[in-house]
């Protein structure tokens, strides 16, 4: 099984699904873009060149850290947290950024461009281009751009160029939408850094296998850490799915390890008020790529909402689907109000602020680790840090300082915690 | 020989290019759509492109990007475009394509949808997202029901490439005359006609052009190098700016007229 999961088939699908569904401006470019990432991924100036970077400029290996206060508040397994947040940019997604640029560099491409949904791809992307000398252009949905102005301006003082984009629903699918469009038509100088486990072949595999490092990694550290390679579980957020691929390819092999990947549930079960793939959505065709879409019955993709931007996205990459037919990964969503619970609680307990995507996955192990049995590991990949989420957590909060709390994620101070600093909108009851 | 390849035959003898307009079906909404494609034929279309508006259309500017989201604002669906040209196919007297994306497709089934468009009277097919490489099953279902597939090929397409759109292809292919989505309004780039004379040369079907085609000066320049003409944007451009309008039909049917004057 894990070899046929490591290996999309020729024409890139894992499984039944993934594919290249493009328009066929891009088909070629696709196929060069293949083989010079078949060739120059196997050589090893390419590989010395990128661990270089990784660990000087990147600062790779990233630590991985016993959370023992939260251990201690949740009261069951031991949490480890792979610390992605502390990689140069504040997340996971420097990785891939890193090893497409320089193969965009290699490929004799002048340009990149790059879609962006919480920012920080697009931050990413634009510190990459800069450290190597490339034209970078950011495409972001417009709400997204509202939401995570922090990221704007960095990738803006990076060099880069930023378009919002203001079709749709504004948000990364738009953007997604925008970059495809730039890229059929400057596709013989450019080259697009997509940032997640989406897209055409060879993009699922390669963004794969430029952040497979993260699982790798924990996994020699936990050996030294905790005496073992196999936690019981691990888990990760999934939007495209770039964090949790990353880490879970180095445990797909270990059938000890239970891997669980955790979509944001949004605000409500309906269609449009979530993204909940695995839950609500259906087989689809999206960016490229045959895999589970939220989309009504005509075909049209939905509309998504997550608290997070980097989640509010309407279809998962392939492999993930394939992991989770073949019962390998477990997948699951926690709510709006639960991830931002989560933000406390990590905030709280161990004075990290997550990213609002990373708090998905902090969210749901507040809901299992108290009933798992206090020898057992939990590893958690904190896929990024939560600069850039700070207003958005402050503006949720003071719109739903009256809701109730959460019975499942009660015990931690939650929702009150606004009381303590007051509200950007100055609304205290 | 199918009504599309009868076409080509026909305007081959006449010695012309065939004019091949194309408009967003259901935009404003599907009732109008219906009357403007009598207003195409009048004015001398000899194939129509019904576009099937579709949430993400990533291979289109902002002009056709613009009208799907009025079409589908405005509740347009496939099974209603599919109705629209049951209704129409016989009275318009010339074929019908649709130019659609793939899911839509891919979410009724392939082998549902070619029977439901076969029998609603679609001539041909071209999925714009749809490369022959992924397109297996859903050629098989269109040959069952006689339906055309048109694919693609661009400036970046490769000689193998060329050799498996041609394999896959019935009806005519359909050149993109420039890297980018519909709609440029620049000029024709440089190397369009020497690289649609050499495709004209390998391919043994009818070669359509299309893509940022807006003028009648630059159908002309077209139709030199080509068997058939494509002209989208502008005329979707013309239905948004008159959608209201009760004289629309009349100003597409002129704007048409005029595009089509070359090729007489």
């Amino acid at each position: 099984m894990a070899r046929a999961l490591l290996r999309p088939d020729a024409q890139g699908y894992f499984g039944p699904y993934g594919g290249r569904f493009v328009p066929e401006t891009l088909m070629a470019p696709l196929a060069e873009l293949s083989a010079a990432y078949n060739r120059w991924s196997r050589k090893r100036t390419f590989r010395n060149e990128l661990r270089d970077i990784l660990a000087h400029y990147a600062g790779r290996p990233t630590p991985l850290y016993f959370a023992s206060r939260l251990t201690e508040k949740l009261g069951g397994a031991r949490v480890y947290l792979k610390r992605e947040d502390l990689l140069h940019t504040g997340a996971h997604k420097l990785n891939n950024a890193l090893g497409q640029a320089l193969l965009a560099k290699t490929m004799g491409k002048e340009r990149v461009i790059a879609e962006t949904g919480a920012g920080q791809h697009g931050v990413a992307t634009a510190t990459a281009s800069a450290l190597m000398g490339l034209s970078c252009t950011v495409y972001m949905g417009a709400e997204d751009c509202r939401r995570q102005r922090l990221n704007v301006d960095r990738m803006r003082l990076l060099g880069a160029e930023v378009v919002p984009v203001e079709s749709g629903s504004r948000t990364l699918k738009d953007a997604i939408n925008e970059s495809l469009r730039d890229w059929v038509t400057n596709v013989r100088n450019t080259h697009y850094i997509l940032g997640s486990v989406l897209g055409p072949d060879p993009y699922p595999r390669m963004v794969r296998d430029f952040h497979r490092v993260i699982g790798d990694e924990a996994r020699r550290q936990l050996k030294k850490q905790a005496g073992t390679y196999s936690p019981d579980v691990a888990m990760a957020c999934v939007g495209g799915g770039s964090n949790a691929i990353g880490l879970f390819t180095a445990f797909i092999e270990d059938r000890k390890v239970r891997l669980i990947g955790v979509e944001g549930g949004g605000r409500g079960e309906t269609l449009g008020e979530h993204a909940a793939r695995f839950d609500g959505g259906s087989l689809g065709v999206l960016h490229g790529t045959r895999t589970m879409v939220l989309q009504d019955r005509e075909g049209q993709i939905a509309a998504t909402h997550s608290v997070s931007a980097g989640l509010d996205y309407p279809a998962v990459g392939p492999e993930h689907v394939l992991l989770r037919d073949l019962g390998r990964v477990e997948y699951t969503h926690v709510s709006d109000a639960e991830a931002i619970a989560g933000f406390q609680l990590l905030s709280e307990t161990e004075g990290l602020l997550p990213a609002l995507e990373s708090a998905h996955a902090i969210a749901h192990a507040a809901k299992i680790v108290p009933h798992l049995p206090k020898r057992d590991i939990v590893l958690i990949n904190l896929s990024g840090r939560g600069d850039k989420d700070v207003e958005s957590v402050l503006e949720y909060l003071a719109e739903h300082q009256d809701d109730a709390v959460d019975p499942e994620i009660a015990g931690v101070s939650v929702h009150p915690a606004v009381h303590k600093w007051g509200t950007p909108r100055g609304g205290q009851r | 020989m199918s009504a599309i390849s009868e076409v080509f035959a026909e305007c081959r003898r006449d010695k012309r290019a065939a004019f091949i307009p194309f408009l967003s079906a259901g935009d404003p909404n599907l009732q109008t759509t219906g009357s403007l494609l009598q207003a195409l034929v009048m004015g001398g279309a000899d194939i129509i492109e019904l576009g099937v508006p579709f949430s993400d259309p990533i291979a289109d500017g902002p002009v056709i990007q613009s009208a799907s989201v009025r079409a589908l604002e405005a509740g347009t669906s496939l099974s209603g475009i599919l109705r629209l040209v049951a209704r129409q196919r016989d009275r318009l007297g010339v074929p019908v394509v649709l130019f659609t994306y793939y899911n839509p497709i891919h979410v009724r089934g392939v082998e549902n949808f070619a029977e439901q468009a076969a029998s609603s009277g679609v001539d041909g097919v071209l999925c714009v997202d749809l490369p022959p490489d992924e397109a297996g099953e859903f050629i098989q279902a269109m040959r069952q029901h006689n339906l055309d597939t048109i694919f693609l090929l661009a400036p970046t397409s490769t000689r193998d490439r060329i050799a498996k759109v041609q394999a896959s292809s019935t009806g005519f292919v359909y050149y993109v005359s420039r890297t980018g989505v519909t709609g440029d309004q620049g000029a024709l780039p440089k190397e369009l006609v020497k690289q649609a004379r050499r495709l004209r040369r390998k391919l043994h079907h009818p070669l359509a052009v299309g893509f940022g085609i807006n003028t009648p000066e630059q159908v002309a320049a077209v139709a030199k190098v080509a068997d058939g003409v494509v002209v989208g944007s502008a005329l979707v451009k013309l239905v948004a700016e008159h959608g209201a309008s009760p004289r629309l039909a009349a100003v597409l049917e002129e704007r048409v007229r005029q595009l089509t004057a070359p090729l007489r």
